[in-house]
């Protein structure tokens, strides 16, 4: 195991911004920490890196004890949302920086950097300022240097939060594909559930200050541990009391076994997605499901019309609390 | 400086075309005057006066050993005043924007005060502390046999009180700008707080600071009121440039007063270029 958090606390004034948090990180994987902004990812992240002090609890790295040791004896890269490039030096200055605080010989440090620029692609920019790269270059000059010093593990705070969609999509995918290659322990915050489920090993689910689940991206997905991890993880109905996911209901136009009968008081048609409303109640809320446009026309139906709504097979479901306004409406996509 | 505006209409500032084309040019000339009658004319007749009977009484001005100490003893000051300022603003600096701790608010606001109170005050508040009879630092300084009153340290310390400032002003909203991700980014790969200082935060912050020194030493040449209190103004001995054209003008020896005056106003002249020059500098950098 290379990160072990036991019990660690941490209090802003009043604001518990960690309370009493325990997560194991293993060796060689990449995993993410996701959870809604200030439910305390981040301060886990700086906990872990020395940025911040745990005012109680015990943080290990790669067997070393930790828990006193200031950042630049932790032996760990981090990548920051918004680079934190060194501006006044060129950047195969700054990917040299900690091999040159470390005073290694000037034909080491070279070699390694001119070999690190080839891994993040940034071969022919060494002699510019971070100023003159956009975002995404920024961000992996950031990685190399943080890769220099060959540290035990990477932490990446938001590392794609600052850069546009499509960049952002490209980015993750070369993460992904970059620590198929170095294999370095890594673990990256994100609030966005797409991007941990794309990219991670293992996910682990951060709210309100605690662990909600630890797993990987199939478990936390096919068995979330709590209303909250579902929701999280995408949008979701409620369909008779339980809590589903809206293309995990299945719609007919005749009355079959099992299913509800329900009409239908909205349809909208998003992309090659139609969410279509449905209420087997007049006066509660509507169900909503996702269906294919296929799907959608072989239905036939329309607003006003009468359909019958089922649990898929599988899916996975919950009871619903009472409407809890603490949990979040769905994360936006993206 | 009075550049006739290119005709024509303005079609996206409608408010700017409302005002005909002498309306403009009469607020540019009530401008013009107004800084002519300020600062330009009576800038430019120290330097006619000083220059008006040629550059002999000039050179002979500038060879008398009193005009010659006053003017090394303004420098020595400024000097001192600069490299304190410089290294005591940094520091505060640091500590006002990076840290948390009881009073700062308290501390910031001092900050200030030099800036705010009359430099006649700070000579006499400085009087009442470091005097030799019942200064609560003058009695035991004296003891040692360090004098500060009447003397060059006296005059460093009024002249480095009355500027102390300008170097944190300058350098604090630099540092806010620049924020504290470069430096945990040089700690987590191995850079030591020493190390981190001068290889990250100095270079970001090295135009504000230089400015912050330009203006610091700009003002310390001129410093009048809080000298003349602490110095005892002793002709040859504890009289600055700024004390020995007060003293030579009264004196009616004008052409060394008015040389010296030249001196100094022409030290100004370059310093403010000089800062005009830099705040090009630290813009392009900042953008």
């Amino acid at each position: 195991m290379s990160i072990i958090v036991n019990s660690v606390t941490k209090r802003y004034g009043s604001f518990v911004a960690l309370d009493d948090v325990s997560v194991t990180i293993p060796s060689g994987r990449l995993t993410a920490l996701l959870g809604p902004s200030g439910g305390g990812k981040s301060t886990l992240l700086r906990v872990i890196a020395g940025l911040e002090t745990a005012d109680s609890g015990a943080v290990s790295i790669e067997g070393v004890e930790a828990t006193d040791l200031p950042p630049q004896k932790r032996n760990v890269g981090f990548v920051f949302q918004h680079y934190a490039a060194f501006k006044h030096m060129s950047v195969a200055k700054n990917v040299a920086f900690g091999l040159e605080i470390r005073k290694r010989p000037k034909e080491e440090i070279k070699e390694r950097v001119d070999e690190l620029l080839k891994l993040v692609h940034l071969s022919q920019f060494g002699d510019r300022l971070p100023s003159q790269l956009s975002g995404g270059q920024r961000q992996r000059m950031a990685l190399a240097r943080a890769l220099a010093v060959e540290p035990s593990v990477l932490l990446l705070d938001e590392p794609f939060g600052a850069l546009d969609a499509q960049v952002r999509k490209e980015l993750r995918l070369w993460l992904r594909r970059l620590h198929d290659e170095v294999h370095v322990t890594t673990v990256f915050v994100t609030h966005d559930q797409e991007e941990a489920l794309e990219v991670a090993d293992d996910i682990v689910v951060i709210n309100q200050g605690r662990v909600e689940q630890s797993g990987t991206p199939d478990e936390i997905y096919d068995s979330p541990a709590s209303e909250f991890v579902m929701r999280f993880l995408g949008p979701t109905t409620v369909f008779e009391g339980a809590v589903v996911r809206p293309h995990d209901l299945d719609v007919f136009s005749m009355a079959v076994r099992e299913a509800v009968r329900a009409e239908v008081t909205d349809v909208q048609r998003v992309g090659h997605e139609v969410r279509l409303t449905a209420s087997a109640n007049p006066q509660g809320p509507g169900t909503s499901v996702a269906l294919t446009r296929a799907h959608f026309r072989d239905l036939e139906v329309d607003v006003g019309d009468t359909v019958w709504l089922r649990l898929a097979p599988g899916a996975s479901h919950m009871a619903a609390a009472s409407t809890d306004p603490a949990i979040p409406a769905t994360p936006s996509a993206g | 400086m009075a550049d006739t505006p290119t005709a024509g209409p303005t079609l996206t500032q409608g408010s700017r075309s409302v005002g005909s084309g002498a309306g403009r040019v009469t607020r540019q000339a009530i401008v013009i005057l107004y800084l002519s009658a300020l600062v330009v004319i009576p800038v430019a007749l120290v330097f006619w006066n000083a220059f008006k009977d040629g550059l002999a009484p000039v050179v002979a001005a500038l060879t008398d050993p009193v005009v010659v100490h006053a003017l090394q003893l303004t420098l020595i000051a400024a000097l001192w005043s600069v490299v304190l300022n410089a290294v005591f603003g940094v520091a505060v600096s640091l500590l006002l924007v990076r840290y948390e701790f009881p009073g700062k608010r308290m501390l910031n606001a001092f900050i200030d005060l030099p800036l705010s109170v009359s430099p006649v005050v700070v000579g006499l508040s400085l009087v009442i502390v470091y005097n030799v009879r019942d200064g609560i630092l003058g009695q035991p300084l004296a003891e040692l046999g360090i004098r500060v009153l009447f003397s060059t340290p006296g005059i460093v310390l009024a002249t480095t009180f009355i500027s102390m400032p300008l170097v944190v002003r300058e350098v604090v909203p630099v540092l806010q700008e620049q924020g504290t991700d470069q430096e945990q980014a040089a700690s987590s790969l191995g850079a030591s707080g020493w190390v981190t200082f001068w290889r990250i935060t100095m270079p970001g912050i090295r135009w504000g600071v230089v400015y912050g020194v330009v203006l610091c030493f700009a003002r310390s040449i001129g410093e009048f009121g809080a000298v003349k209190i602490v110095s005892g103004n002793i002709t040859g001995r504890t009289q600055t440039a700024t004390l020995a054209v007060e003293q030579l003008y009264q004196n009616f020896n004008q052409a060394q007063a008015f040389t010296i005056a030249a001196v100094l106003a022409g030290a100004a002249i370059v310093i403010i270029s000089v800062v005009a020059v830099l705040r090009v500098r630290v813009e392009r950098n900042e953008s």
